[in-house]
Formats: C-alpha cells, sequence, structure tokens
C-alpha cells in the first residue's frame, strides 16, 4: 500500500520534472513570467468582481429594507382629523354655568354625541337608530371627548355656544381615508353606513391631514390614533445611558487592568477566555440573570431602565474589553518605554499615553457594544420592559419599557393602523443608531486629531 | 560558506574566561559587580563588573546579541517591566544599591535617563515632549520656570534654533535626526546624572549622526554617559573608554585609544579588524 503511494509520489514528480526541464530548455524566464502573469491577472480580476459583486449587494439589501420601511413607515407621520359642529349646551354638559370646577367634571361625552346627532339627521328626519348612534360614535377617536373639554377649558366664552372642534378620526377610518376610500382591508371594516357618514364628511371639507406631532409626544396606547413613541424613546435614552455609564468606565478599567497591570499568569488567561466566551453568551442569558439576580435578589424594581442598563452592561461589557484590549495592545511599546525611561509611574504612562493613544479604538468598541444594546430586545422581555406603560418614565426606576420592545409590542398588535407605526418606531431607531454612529465617527476623529 | 567555517573555528578556538583590561575608574558613578541577567530559564548576561568613569562616555559594543542592550536597559530598570526578567549582583549608582527593595525605580529613572534606538517622542507638542518630565516630576508648577526648562533644554540638545518658531507642532513631524535631538532634549530637562544610549544613530543619517555624535561630546561635560554602539568609529569617536561584549560577557574594556590601537584580547582584536560582528 505504501510502497504503491511513494510509487506515485515518485511518478509525479518525475512527470513534474520532466514538464520543467522541457520547459526550461525552451522558455526564458521571462516567458516563463509572462505565462504565468496571464493567470495571476485573471484571478486578481475574478476576486475584484467577487468582492464588487458582494458590496453591490450588500447596498441593495440595505437599500430595500430602509425603502420598504420608510414607504410603511411614512402614513404613521400623517393623521386625519375633522370638524365637527359642536354644541356646548348647558343641558348636554349638564352644568349650570362655566365656572372651573364645573367645567371639569362636565359630561362632554354627551355634548359630543348629541352634536354628533344633530349633524347627521337620518333622510327621513326620523331619529338615528341606536346601532346607528353606536356606528357612528365609532368615527371618532376615544380622545374626542378630551379634545372637547380641552377646548372649553382653554376658551369658556364657548359656553352655551356651537363651535367649530377638529378632533380625531378613528385608525379605522384614518386608515380607510390613508388608503383612499379603496375597500380594501380597512375598507372592510366599516359599514356601509359609515363608510357613507364619511364620504358626506369629506365632500362637506371637514376632513384635514395634519403632521401627526403626538406620535412623538404622546406615549404607548391602546388607540392606534393616539399611540407615539415618547415612552418607550425615553426609556431607551435612560436604559443607554445606563449602560453606557457603566459598561464603558468598567470596560475600559479591566482592559487596561488586563492589559497594563495584571501578571500574565493562568488566572488572567483564564479570565481572558472568560471573558471571551461571555461574549458569545446569547443575550436572553443575562435577561434570566437579572431577573434572578438583580430583581429577586437584591430586590431592584422590575420593569426599570435600572436594571435594563445593568443586564445589557453584562451583554455589553466583553464586547468593549475586547476591543479595548486590541486598541491598547496597537499602542507602540516605544511610548511606553520614553514614558517609563523619562521617570513616569505606571499609572502615568497608562493614563498620560496609553490610554489617549488607544481612545478612537475603544471608542469604536464601546459604540459597537451599545450599538447592539439598543437593539437588544430579548434580555429585557425577561426583566418585564415588555409591559404596558402609557406613562413617559421620569427616571431610571420608573416602570419603562424601550423602543425594540416597543416595536415587537406594536408588531404583536391586531389594530391594522399599528403596522405603520412599528414600521415608523423602527426608522426612529434606526435614526438613533445613525445619530450615536455619527457622533462616535466624530469623537473620534478628534481624539485622533489630538 | 568558508569564511565563516573559519570564523566558527577561530571563535571556538578562543575560550570566554576573566575580564581582560581594566574595569575600574578612579571617578566611577555607576558600579556593576558580577551582573547576571536570565530571562526564564536562559542566562543573557554572565558575570559582568564594570564601572561608568563619571562625566565620561562609555561606549559598549559587540556583535548583535551579545547582551549590551540588555546590560544597559538593567541600569535604569528598564528591564523590570520584562515579567521573566531576572538580575542578580550588585548594581550602584554613587555607591547606592539601585536594586534594593526600598528604592523606587521611578525616583532612579530620573536620575538615569535613557534615550533609545527609534526616536520615539509622544505623540504631542515639541513642548509638552520636553516638559512631560518635569511636569510628572513636579519639577516646578511656574509656567516661566517650565518655559526655561524647555528652552535650555532644547538648546542643550541643540535643537532649540531649528524649533523656536514652532514649539506647538507635534514633535512626530520633525526629521529623525531632529527627533532623536528632542529625545535627548526630553531626557536632560528632568536633568538626570547618567543618561543611558541605546544606538542612538543607528536609524539617522551620516549628518544627523554627526550632529549626534558632537552633542554627546558636549553633554559629558554634565552627564555621565553610557552609550551602546554598532559603529566602532562612532565608539572610538565619542567614547573615553570602551567594554567589548561578547555573547553575554565582558571580554575586555579599557581606554577607548588602547581597545582599538592595542587590544589584549582575541576576541577584541577580531571584532574591531572586522572579522566578524
Amino acid at each position: 500500500m505504501t510502497n504503491s503511494i511513494n510509487n506515485l509520489k515518485e511518478n509525479s514528480k518525475e512527470n513534474t520534472d520532466m514538464g520543467n526541464t522541457t520547459i526550461s530548455t525552451t522558455l526564458s524566464t521571462t516567458e516563463k513570467v509572462a505565462l504565468s502573469l496571464k493567470k495571476r491577472h485573471q484571478k486578481e480580476k475574478l476576486f475584484k468582481r467577487i468582492g464588487l459583486f458582494a458590496v453591490i449587494f450588500g447596498f441593495m439589501l440595505v437599500v430595500v429594507l430602509i425603502g420598504d420601511i420608510t414607504s410603511k413607515a411614512l402614513p404613521a407621520f400623517h393623521q386625519h382629523w375633522v370638524k365637527v359642529d359642536v354644541n356646548y349646551k348647558s343641558a348636554w354638559l349638564n352644568i349650570d354655568d362655566s365656572s372651573a370646577l364645573n367645567l371639569k367634571k362636565a359630561n362632554y361625552r354627551s355634548v359630543l354625541k348629541k352634536s354628533l346627532y344633530q349633524m347627521f339627521p337620518t333622510a327621513s328626519g326620523k331619529k338615528l337608530s341606536r346601532k346607528d348612534k353606536r356606528q357612528l360614535s365609532k368615527l371618532f377617536s376615544t380622545n374626542a371627548e378630551f379634545t372637547l373639554k380641552d377646548t372649553l377649558i382653554a376658551s369658556p366664552e364657548h359656553f352655551n355656544k356651537q363651535i367649530n372642534v377638529w378632533v380625531r378620526l378613528d385608525d379605522d377610518v384614518d386608515s380607510y381615508l390613508k388608503e383612499g376610500f379603496s375597500s380594501g382591508e380597512a375598507g372592510l371594516r366599516l359599514s356601509q353606513q359609515q363608510a357613507q357618514w364619511v364620504a358626506q364628511l369629506n365632500t362637506e371639507q371637514r376632513i384635514e391631514s395634519r403632521f401627526n406631532i403626538s406620535f412623538f409626544t404622546a406615549s404607548d396606547s391602546r388607540e392606534p390614533e393616539l399611540a407615539g413613541i415618547k415612552g418607550a424613546l425615553t426609556g431607551t435614552l435612560l436604559t443607554m445611558f445606563v449602560t453606557l455609564l457603566l459598561s464603558f468606565p468598567l470596560g475600559v478599567a479591566g482592559a487596561l487592568y488586563l492589559e497594563e497591570f495584571a501578571p500574565k499568569n493562568r488566572w488572567t488567561d483564564l479570565i481572558e477566555i472568560n471573558i471571551n466566551n461571555l461574549a458569545a453568551v446569547p443575550s436572553i442569558v443575562f435577561g434570566l440573570l437579572g431577573l434572578a439576580v438583580i430583581i429577586n435578589l437584591f430586590g431592584l424594581p422590575r420593569s426599570a431602565p435600572l436594571v435594563g442598563g445593568i443586564v445589557l452592561t453584562l451583554m455589553t461589557l466583553p464586547t468593549i474589553i475586547i476591543a479595548s484590549r486590541a486598541a491598547i495592545k496597537a499602542v507602540p511599546p516605544s511610548i511606553r518605554e520614553a514614558a517609563l525611561g523619562l521617570g513616569a509611574s505606571k499609572m502615568q504612562v497608562t493614563f498620560s499615553h496609553v490610554l489617549p493613544q488607544a481612545m478612537p479604538g475603544i471608542i469604536t468598541g464601546a459604540i459597537i457594544g451599545i450599538a447592539q444594546a439598543l437593539g437588544e430586545t430579548a434580555p429585557l422581555l425577561m426583566i418585564g420592559m415588555v409591559a404596558f406603560i402609557v406613562d413617559v418614565p421620569t427616571s431610571i426606576v420608573d416602570s419603562a419599557t424601550v423602543l425594540p420592545v416597543q416595536i415587537f409590542l406594536w408588531a404583536d398588535s391586531p389594530e391594522r393602523a399599528f403596522l405603520a407605526k412599528t414600521s415608523a418606531a423602527i426608522l426612529v431607531l434606526l435614526s438613533l443608531l445613525l445619530v450615536i454612529n455619527v457622533t462616535a465617527t466624530m469623537l473620534r476623529s478628534k481624539f485622533e486629531k489630538k | 560558506m568558508n569564511n565563516t567555517d573559519i570564523k566558527q573555528n577561530e571563535l571556538a578556538q578562543i575560550e570566554l574566561t576573566e575580564t581582560v583590561g581594566n574595569i575600574y575608574a578612579d571617578d566611577a558613578k555607576m558600579s556593576i559587580r558580577n551582573a547576571d541577567v536570565y530571562y526564564g530559564d536562559k542566562q543573557a548576561i554572565h558575570d559582568v563588573s564594570l564601572d561608568l568613569a563619571k562625566n565620561q562616555v562609555t561606549a559598549l559594543i559587540g556583535p548583535s546579541g551579545c547582551g549590551k542592550s540588555t546590560f544597559l536597559r538593567c541600569l535604569n530598570r528598564m528591564n523590570d517591566t520584562i515579567d521573566i526578567c531576572r538580575i542578580t549582583g550588585q548594581l550602584t549608582l554613587d555607591g547606592e544599591d539601585i536594586y534594593a527593595k526600598n528604592l523606587d525605580p521611578v525616583l532612579l529613572r530620573a536620575r538615569v535617563g535613557m534615550v533609545f534606538q527609534k526616536p520615539n517622542p509622544f505623540p504631542k507638542s515639541i513642548y509638552d515632549n520636553v516638559a512631560y518630565g518635569a511636569r510628572i516630576h513636579g519639577l516646578t508648577n511656574n509656567k516661566a520656570e517650565l518655559d526655561e526648562i524647555v528652552e535650555t533644554s532644547l538648546q542643550k540638545a541643540g535643537l532649540f534654533n531649528e524649533v523656536k518658531d514652532r514649539l506647538k507642532d507635534p514633535g512626530t513631524g520633525l526629521s529623525g535626526g531632529q527627533q532623536q535631538r528632542l529625545c535627548i532634549a526630553r531626557t536632560i530637562a528632568v536633568s538626570p546624572e547618567v543618561i543611558l544610549m541605546d544606538e542612538p544613530a543607528s536609524a539617522l543619517d551620516p549628518i544627523a549622526t554627526a550632529i549626534i555624535e558632537e552633542l554627546i561630546d558636549e553633554l559629558k561635560e554634565k552627564y555621565t554617559i553610557a552609550i551602546v554602539t554598532h559603529s566602532m568609529q562612532q565608539a572610538a569617536r565619542v567614547s573615553q573608554h570602551t567594554a567589548y561584549f561578547h555573547m553575554g560577557k565582558l571580554v575586555e574594556m579599557g581606554k577607548t585609544e588602547d581597545i582599538f590601537t592595542r587590544p589584549s584580547h582575541k576576541l577584541t582584536e577580531n571584532y574591531i579588524t572586522g572579522r566578524f560582528g
């Protein structure tokens, strides 16, 4: 067996030798190089093409993704309002005068309903049926009565008078209008009578499309026309604040200690392996850890950005440490020697020479880590940041949710209008990411200039 | 091929035993007695003893890998940064043991400065480069005094006239020779007593080298200098004493003119006549 293999080898060797000799007898070195040159150039061309294809493919994917999300998100940025003739009759309001206290406790729901019934008399002049009444009030947002209340409180002189008030339409009507009165999915959710009323409102030019400012100023809501991202955005910013505050100093300190101060022995090797492994741990595991230790053992409040930040710190820390160590390693040793030779202490060498030179790399690593944490959903689900929260959090111990979780919640909602909201929230998240990256690039170039 | 064989044979025949020549100086700034240096299990320096004469230049010469740089780095404890490096023997500065437990290497390095083979200015301004040592040691809190230190240091290093208009420019923007003189100015600014130079001109062109050599000659008025060099001409030009190292051992030491005119040891003779190295 071995013999035959050896024979084979020798044969092939002879063959190549013979080949070589024939070539070398007939061709000069230049000719041989010229022969191989063509093949080498071909390989280079092929590789260039593959690379270019990869870049174009990746770029196309990004364009398609952003384009798709943007086109789906656009409807969320405007909203239809309707002009209603409101009669602030004292009888309907169920109050006697326009004192501040009375205006607060007045029955605006009845004012809205009765004003609407006046606006849409039936063809026969008869009163609206109970079913029609219910369908009519469903055309308007549940928030409409509060709009009436705010209007009257702002200008009490309208008491007992009829004025025009702009109120939001219900999300189903809004979607119906955005789809151009089509009898598509949104249209199917309206009855024939409702569609007729909407058409009537439209011909009377009572409907207007406005920029949806409440998407940025409101928190989450069960009603899509009222839901906004302010709560989730604030939650995200608070959580990222905690994450950055904890993970950046800890990560940099850890990396500096391991690179500059720690003795190189078995323990530091073990720590290094562990850090590398931590970077690969599925993020939901960190969520479980946060639930078991931070919430259950230490008793920190659940759903709080503080806990979310700590959990995301655990996740971000390995990334920052690994990137920082690489950046610190890349600082030329000659700089350290120069400072040491002048009599700088280890601490002075580290903080006045090594750290500033490694800073651009460290910042890049920190941004990668923070960007990762920004989009993280799974670990936050475990610590209760998935709750439905209507209030905007004001501190890091308030209940909060974050943008990715908000996206997850909206994507899960049955209301059709949440589809656009989901895409719009994704767009906001991507913009936030872009802002962070641009800031990082600017910081980086600032440090590099120094 | 044959040449190397002859050299190998010659080397094998010559046995390295005691250092020949005179290792003692009348006025010794630093004294090293029976120094051994180990990198892990490998011994890099074998039983070296010599004196560095005060306000004179001592050149350390020898073929690559003979341990002269390692030896130089022991003199201001730069080898402390290497975990596996171990040093035994008696090394003293003005009679004080520099490896004593209670001696802070930071203090030692303020007294024994070092200039490295490759110019290594900090990526800061020329001014900050020179002022750095004075700042970290707290030599002065006064801006005017610091300016004074920077100016005199640059003047002593023969660089002031070239850079006086651009002290705020980065030190890394200077030419190689200027960078090395900046490094020398930086070392002088701390007012050390001894300056160690590890092949300070090996990365420079002949003109820059000549300037550095002149500078070394001037500096010896105030400082004790030890210089490692690969160039025997340089050793002959700048030094008063020369020590020849071979394979981690000090083969011969003496006055520079003696070493270069009538070496006592066969190895020294071979080296300076250019038969190997």
